[in-house]
């Protein structure tokens, strides 16, 4: 029951236990165990060290094939940009000079050292079709993603945690049925079909919310949290479920050990036990769980991006593919990326930091 | 497992030590409740993915003027949609392009990915960098955008839409075949089977990838599940499944735009979509439980 699947329209499940957190206790690491003092500062080993530097190095190799691979969804996708740029224009003259200005006339390698080298000094080109800077396009995206990622982050740990925790002291009970029956719904429900539902309801039935369109918090923070309420609670009601899932597995195990045992024995209340002794071990896990689903969050809110229409990555990158409006999905799919990977990255180092087993 | 065999030889052979690990995985599965439920609800809508025509009371592309957006009725269970069509002849035809793309596309995944992963796994030195290299940069992008842009590349039809979601779902069975294999290559008996003379290939095959099949077979249940939802997303999108041919994901998409006077068109279509992926996962998470040696 530990173990949970990702069903979301946004990413296919890698499901098996934390399956992300890589890292394996190897013989150097493990010192004396020191359990049970989650509050002590943080100290850095040479094997610690060992391992970041060996996990920095492996970014190196992977963004490199990260950008072959988006670049070469340019070649995959259909049509010829210069058509697509040149729009009613269908002069010969014309499309070959565009194609001559944006190099589309090189070998595909000379294309993609070009495109290397500005990515890496900050730009992406521009789109081909509004013929806007694609940084930009991301610049006004990035935060509106970014705002929905954080409030379904918030939603999620709200309400998986706390559910995990019940079903898990509550192990057996109605509780725990209901917590389980929810983690179940939750992953199996298509985020598409609950968004349009939560707009039949809140928006046509009831009236309450508005079924699309984004305001921006700083220019009113009551319309901004009613235009996102309803998709970050999409977003992060599958995540609630994952995290439900792990926090009932962490502190059923973290119940049985010998310090939750001898906390009990020395007389503390249930609740001291369970709040300070027992949560503060087993949440650890979950919180660099998620971190990682915030990572697949600012990637995977593509449907429900546009449902609501929202005009956030999703919905860019989802225009731009139907638009064949190759650079913005190859800037878009870029960044996501990175931000996948460095977030999976930070999960991993405070994995080490967190878990005291792990510094010797 | 080995257990079992010994307490069998020891005690000459109780009827229940004896049975094979199958068998045993088998009865701990009926023994779920929630995995029976799920079983059950599978095989309704694989009946009714077969037996479509004789079930279904309309025949699902007819369209009729006169009954545009009908409310459900005792001759139309489900109402009527933007056509006129019966909705729920449609959910009924539905079942079979959902199912399909289920079973398909992660027919692709395995039948690219296993293979990958017990080399990479396996052999290990440079195939196995470059494979895990090639892995961890398609996992680093997106699921559903990797599949948008396949499919919107190879053309929308639903067979082209299985094949985008069947490459994008391959590094996830790379990945599980190749830590699968990692952890079973220094068992005694793959060193057994070793100093017999066994050639690498006969050891991978033969030895090895009996040995992990249990974890393939629950991650493939789980991601069954995750392709339907990935088909009818790209349905959604208008890439999967073309009109006027039937799936739940277009059916979705055409429903938003008449919520307002028409909530019927939604429920329906997404109902089914969750009842399948629900009872997936339910004999996912049994499976997994029941083929766990650990557990008894």
């Amino acid at each position: 029951m530990g173990v949970s699947s990702r069903i979301d329209a946004g990413c296919l499940p890698p499901s098996l236990p934390l399956p992300r957190i890589r890292l394996r206790p190897k013989a150097g690491f493990v010192g004396q165990e020191r359990r049970g003092n989650a509050g002590a500062a943080p100290r850095l080993t040479n094997a610690m060290l060992n391992f970041l530097a060996r996990r920095l190095a492996q970014l190196v190799p992977t963004l490199f094939f990260v950008s072959i691979l988006i670049f070469s969804l340019q070649q995959l996708l259909p049509g010829d940009p210069a058509l697509v740029m040149a729009g009613e224009e269908r002069d010969p003259a014309v499309i070959e000079q565009i194609r001559h200005q944006y190099r589309l006339d090189q070998p595909i390698p000379v294309q993609y050292v070009y495109w290397v080298k500005g990515v890496l000094s900050g730009d992406f080109g521009e789109s081909l079709r509004i013929k806007v800077p694609v940084r930009d396009l991301i610049a006004h995206a990035l935060p509106v993603t970014a705002q929905l990622a954080v409030m379904a982050i918030i939603i999620a740990f709200g309400i998986g945690v706390p559910a995990g925790i019940i079903s898990a002291v509550k192990k057996g009970t109605a509780w725990d049925y209901g917590a389980n029956f929810f983690a179940v719904w939750g992953i199996s429900t298509p985020n598409f079909w609950l968004g349009i539902m939560l707009i039949f309801l809140f928006s046509i039935i009831l009236g309450w919310l508005p079924a699309s369109g984004y305001v921006s918090p700083f220019e009113n923070l009551r319309g901004s949290l009613a235009s996102t309420i309803m998709p970050a609670f999409v977003l992060g009601n599958a995540i609630a479920a994952i995290l439900m899932r792990h926090t009932r597995s962490a502190m059923l195990q973290v119940l049985e050990s010998d310090y939750v045992r001898t906390a009990r024995a020395k007389g503390l209340s249930e609740r001291s036990v369970i709040l300070k002794h027992a949560m503060r071990n087993a949440l650890t896990p979950v919180i660099t769980l998620g971190a990682l689903e915030l990572g697949t969050l600012l990637s995977g809110a593509v449907l429900t991006e546009q449902i609501f229409t929202i005009p956030g990555f999703g919905k860019l990158i989802v225009d731009a593919v139907f638009n064949r409006d190759y650079a913005v999905v190859q800037g878009v799919v870029l960044v996501t990326a990175t931000i996948y990977i460095t977030l999976n990255l930070i999960a991993d180092i405070a994995y080490i930091l967190v878990n005291p087993r792990l510094r010797a | 497992m080995t257990d079992a065999t010994i307490n069998a030889a020891s005690l000459a052979g109780s009827q229940d030590e004896l049975e094979s690990p199958a068998r045993r995985a088998l009865r701990r599965l009926f023994k779920r409740k929630g995995a029976v439920a799920g079983l059950i609800v599978l095989s309704i809508f694989l009946l009714l993915a077969i037996f479509a025509p004789l079930i279904a009371p309309f025949d699902p592309v007819a369209t009729s003027w006169s009954l545009v957006r009908k409310p459900p009725s005792a001759l139309h269970w489900f109402g009527t949609d933007e056509l006129g069509r019966d909705v729920l002849a449609r959910v009924i035809y539905g079942t079979r392009a959902s199912l399909l793309a289920g079973v398909i596309s992660v027919s692709i995944a395995l039948s690219v990915g296993v293979p990958l992963g017990l080399i990479s796994g396996y052999r290990g030195g440079f195939i196995d960098a470059l494979i895990s290299r090639i892995t961890d940069a398609m996992l680093a992008c997106p699921f559903l955008i990797l599949a948008i842009a396949l499919a919107a590349f190879l053309g929308p039809s639903l067979g082209n839409a299985m094949i985008a979601i069947g490459v994008t779902a391959t590094p996830i069975f790379v990945r599980l075949t190749r830590g699968q294999v990692m952890s079973v290559k220094v068992e005694d008996y793959v060193e057994a089977a070793r100093a017999m003379g066994n050639p690498r290939w006969r050891i991978a095959l033969f030895h090895i990838l009996p040995n992990i099949m249990p974890a393939l077979l629950v991650q493939a249940t789980l991601s069954v599940a995750a392709a339907i939802i990935a088909e009818a997303a790209l349905s959604f999108l208008g890439l999967g499944q073309q009109p006027p041919s039937p799936s739940w994901g277009s059916m979705l998409n055409a429903a938003q735009r008449f919520l307002t006077n028409a909530p019927w068109m939604a429920i329906w279509p997404g109902l089914a979509i969750f009842l399948v992926v629900l009872s997936l996962n339910l004999v996912g998470d049994g499976l997994r439980d029941a083929l766990d040696p650990r557990e008894r």
